[in-house]
C-alpha cells in the first residue's frame, strides 16, 4: 500500500464519524455562495465612477502610485517622466501589445523577457513594466499573470514595478477578479497568478513599516 | 530559549513532566520581565488598531466569519475528494506530489529531491509546517546551505532561535537588537533605522536568490477545484523563491484545502485582516504548476509535499476536528492572556498560543503536553477573535477531560471528594469559615515563606482577609 493510500484511508475512516457543523450548534445548514460573500466584505462600488474612486483611495493608503489619463500618449509622457526622474539606464518589459508600444518609445535599451533569458540580466534593470489582467477596486489590487505579465520575476525582481492598464480592467473586488481569470483562462491556468497589493513591504523590525522587502520599492499604475 | 525543542527529540527520551516544568519555569521568568511585556504590548497594541481598522472595512464580520467557518467545515468534511481533485489536476500540469506520513518521511522525501538535483544551496520562505519538522536542521546536518527569506525568519535563523510568533517571528526583538545582530552575522554597520536593517537582509538575500539550485516554500491554501496552491506574503520572498531556482518544493498540511478558487475572495481578506491587521497582503500568489510551455521562467522541476503528521488523528477526534480548520494567522495568539504573559518561547512549540495548545497534544502527546491546555483563563477571547469560528477554549477544555480520562489523578480525585464531602455539609463549611477568621491572623507568621501551606497564591499576591460576617449571618440578622 502506497503512503497516499494510507493516508487516504486513514482520512475516509476518521470521516465515517461526522462532526457538527461550526456556529450555533450545528443549526446552520447552508454552504454560501460566492455571490453572497460579497454583501459581507469590504465594498469595492458599484458604478465605474464609484470603483475608480475606491480603487485611488486604496492605492494611496498603499503607498502605490495610481495614475489616470485619457489617452495612451498620455501615458507615454508620464513614462518618459519617470524614466528621467529616476535616471533608468535599462528596463525589463514582455511582449505585449500595451507594453510593445509604450516601451518602444522611451528610446531605453530594453530586455524582454522571453524564453531563455537572465535573470542576472533582470536584477540589474531599473525598472519591469508590465500589463495586467485587472484592477481590484475593493483592495487596490491588480491582477498578473506568468502567461501575460511576463512569467513570474519581471514584476518582482526590479526595484520598480510600473503596470499599464486599460480603464475597462477595473473590477468590483476579489471575486470579479478571480471569476474573470476562471472565464479568461480555465482550464489551461498559468502556472503564476498573483494578486498584488501595493509595493513589496515588511513590519518585522518592531512591526515598523518598510517598503521594499524583497520586491519592489516602487509600485506605478498608469491607466488610461 | 532551551535549544531542546528546536531538535525534534521524541518527547519519551525526556523524564515525564519536563516539559511542563520547562513551561512552568520559562512563564514564571518571562511573565515578570517587564521588558518582554513592554515590547509586545507595544507590538500588539499597534495589530489591534490595524486590525480593528480593517475589520470594520468589512459590511459584516461576523456573516463572513459565519462564511468561512462553513467553507472550511465542508472542506475538511470532504477532505478525501477534495485532496484528489487537488491532486489530479496538479498532477496533468506536470508537478508532482509527494505524500509524507511522518515528519521523518517529509524530511527524506525532500532531501532526495534535493539530493537528485545534486543541489547546495537552498533559498527558503516561510513556512510553519517546515518548522514543524524541523526542516532546517535536517538540511544543515546534511550538509547543505539553506537560508530564510522571511525577513524575521531571516532574523531568527541568524540567532539559532525558532520563530516567536507563527506570523510575527522576531516580535520579541528591537531594532538594537537586529543591528547587533547583523553587524555580528553580516558584518553590517550598526543603524538604527529598521528601513536600513531591511536593506542590509535585502542585499545579502539577494546573492542568495540569484545562485540558489532550490526553492522551499509553504503554503496558505489548497484549491481542489482548480489545483493550485495559494501563498500568502508581504515582502516577495515567497514570489522570488517561486521564480528564480530550478526545482521548487512546497510542503503544506493535508489540512490546507479550499474548495472552490472563490473562497479565496473571502478567505485573503479575513486572512490578512485576522493575521496582520492588513486589508489585502501585498502578494497572494496562486500556483498551478511548474514552469508551462511558453512560459519564460519558473521552476522546471514542481515538487508538492503533503504532510500528514498526525493530521489524520486529530480529523477521526470529531469533537475537535474543526482545529483542522486553523488558517494559522496567529490571532488567537495575539489576544491570548496566557500567550501575551508568557511570550512565544515558552511553550516549546511550533505552534504557540491558544491554537498551539490545543493541537499540540494531538500532534506530540496528550500527556506530555497537557499541561498547555490548563495554562488557560479560559476567558474565550481566542474562540470570539478566530476568523473560522474553531471553538478553541472548549478545546481546551475537553483536552483536560481526556488527559485525566486517560490518566487519571488519584490525589487530584480524593482532593475533589474531600470538597464535595464538605460543601455538601454546610455545618462543615460554616465551621470552616469560623477557623478561618481566627487562624487568618496568624497567617502572617508563615505568609510567602516555604511551610506557608498556601505558598503558591500569596509567594506574588496578597489574600484579603476574610469579612467580619458572612453573607448568610447578615442576611439572617436582618431577618
Amino acid at each position: 500500500m502506497t503512503t497516499r493510500e494510507k493516508i487516504m484511508g486513514r482520512i475516509r475512516a476518521a470521516l465515517q464519524v461526522p462532526a457538527l457543523r461550526p456556529g450555533l450548534h450545528g443549526e446552520v445548514p447552508q454552504i454560501p455562495a460566492g455571490s453572497e460573500v460579497q454583501k459581507w466584505l469590504p465594498p469595492g462600488g458599484e458604478s465605474f465612477v464609484d470603483q475608480l474612486k475606491h480603487f485611488r483611495l486604496r492605492a494611496a493608503e498603499l503607498t502605490a502610485d495610481f495614475q489616470m489619463f485619457d489617452s495612451v500618449d498620455e501615458v507615454k509622457l508620464a513614462l518618459a517622466k519617470i524614466a528621467n526622474t529616476e535616471q533608468w539606464q535599462r528596463i525589463a518589459t514582455h511582449r505585449g501589445e500595451l507594453t510593445e508600444t509604450v516601451v518602444n518609445e522611451l528610446g531605453l535599451p530594453v530586455l524582454t523577457t522571453t524564453v531563455g533569458y537572465d535573470v542576472s540580466e533582470l536584477e540589474a534593470c531599473g525598472a519591469g513594466i508590465t500589463e495586467c489582467d485587472a484592477l481590484i477596486a475593493q483592495t487596490g489590487s491588480l491582477i498578473v499573470t506568468s502567461r501575460d505579465a511576463g512569467g513570474r520575476a519581471l514584476s518582482v525582481l526590479p526595484p520598480h514595478h510600473v503596470v499599464l492598464a486599460r480603464r475597462g480592467q477595473i473590477v468590483r473586488d476579489l471575486s470579479a477578479g478571480f471569476a474573470l481569470v476562471q472565464k479568461k483562462y480555465a482550464p489551461k491556468y498559468p502556472s503564476m497568478i498573483s494578486v498584488v497589493t501595493g509595493p513589496s513591504r515588511t513590519g518585522d523590525i518592531e512591526r515598523i513599516l518598510v517598503l521594499g522587502a524583497h520586491g519592489p520599492k516602487k509600485l506605478t499604475i498608469l491607466c488610461y | 530559549m532551551d535549544r531542546k525543542f528546536r531538535t525534534g527529540q521524541p518527547t519519551h527520551s525526556l523524564t515525564m513532566g519536563s516539559f511542563s516544568q520547562t513551561f512552568k519555569a520559562g512563564a514564571g521568568r518571562v511573565a515578570t520581565n517587564l521588558r518582554h511585556r513592554r515590547l509586545i504590548q507595544t507590538a500588539l497594541g499597534k495589530y489591534e488598531v490595524a486590525r480593528d481598522k480593517n475589520r470594520s472595512a468589512f459590511q459584516d464580520w461576523q456573516a463572513a466569519r459565519q462564511s468561512a467557518a462553513i467553507t472550511k467545515w465542508d472542506a475538511i468534511n470532504h477532505l478525501d475528494t477534495y485532496l484528489e481533485k487537488f491532486v489530479a489536476q496538479l498532477e496533468e500540469r506536470g508537478a508532482k506530489v509527494h505524500w509524507a506520513d511522518t515528519g521523518a518521511q517529509a524530511l527524506e522525501i525532500i532531501l532526495g529531491i534535493i539530493e537528485q538535483k545534486n543541489a547546495r544551496s537552498i533559498i527558503k520562505s516561510k513556512a510553519m509546517t517546515a518548522e514543524e519538522i524541523h526542516l532546517n536542521e535536517a538540511l544543515e546536518k546534511a550538509g547543505l546551505e539553506v537560508v530564510e527569506s522571511d525577513l524575521g525568519e531571516f532574523i531568527v535563523q541568524l540567532r539559532h532561535e525558532p520563530p516567536y510568533h507563527i506570523v510575527f517571528p522576531a516580535m520579541h526583538l528591537t531594532r538594537g537588537e537586529i543591528s547587533e545582530l547583523f553587524q555580528r552575522e553580516l558584518g553590517s554597520a550598526p543603524t538604527d533605522s529598521p528601513e536600513e536593517l531591511t536593506m542590509i537582509a535585502r542585499r545579502a538575500l539577494r546573492k542568495k536568490y540569484l545562485t540558489a539550485d532550490v526553492g522551499i516554500t509553504g503554503a496558505n491554501f489548497a484549491i481542489a477545484e482548480t489545483g493550485m496552491v495559494s501563498i500568502t506574503e508581504n515582502e516577495g520572498n515567497a514570489r522570488l523563491t517561486a521564480a528564480v531556482p530550478k526545482t521548487m518544493i512546497t510542503l503544506l498540511g493535508i489540512e490546507k484545502v479550499l474548495p472552490k478558487l472563490s473562497d479565496l475572495a473571502l478567505f485573503l481578506p479575513m486572512l490578512a485582516t485576522a493575521g496582520a491587521g492588513q486589508a489585502l497582503t501585498c502578494y497572494n500568489t496562486l500556483y498551478g504548476g511548474p514552469k508551462q510551455p511558453g512560459e519564460c521562467d519558473g521552476p522546471e522541476e514542481w515538487h508538492i509535499v503533503l504532510l500528514d503528521n498526525h493530521r489524520t488523528e486529530l480529523l477521526a477526534d470529531a469533537e475537535q476536528r474543526d482545529a483542522l480548520h486553523c488558517i494559522r494567522c496567529g490571532a488567537c495568539l495575539n489576544v491570548c492572556p496566557i500567550f501575551r504573559n508568557v511570550g512565544g518561547h515558552t511553550y516549546g512549540t511550533t505552534y504557540s498560543g491558544p491554537i498551539g495548545s490545543v493541537i499540540t497534544p494531538h500532534l506530540r502527546g496528550l500527556q506530555d503536553w497537557k499541561h498547555l491546555s490548563n495554562a488557560s483563563s479560559l476567558c474565550g477571547a481566542c474562540t470570539e477573535t478566530c476568523p473560522v469560528k474553531i471553538d478553541l477554549h472548549h478545546h481546551l477544555l475537553q483536552n483536560r477531560r481526556n488527559a485525566a480520562v486517560q490518566k487519571p489523578s488519584h490525589g487530584e480525585r480524593f482532593a475533589y471528594q474531600i470538597f464535595a464531602f464538605a460543601v455538601n455539609r454546610p455545618w462543615i463549611y460554616g465551621l470552616g469559615k469560623k477557623l478561618g477568621r481566627l487562624l487568618q491572623p496568624l497567617h502572617g507568621l508563615v505568609k510567602g515563606s516555604a511551610i506557608d501551606p498556601a505558598y503558591a497564591w500569596t509567594r506574588t499576591r496578597e489574600l484579603p482577609p476574610l469579612a467580619p460576617k458572612s453573607f448568610k449571618d447578615l442576611w439572617k440578622a436582618r431577618k
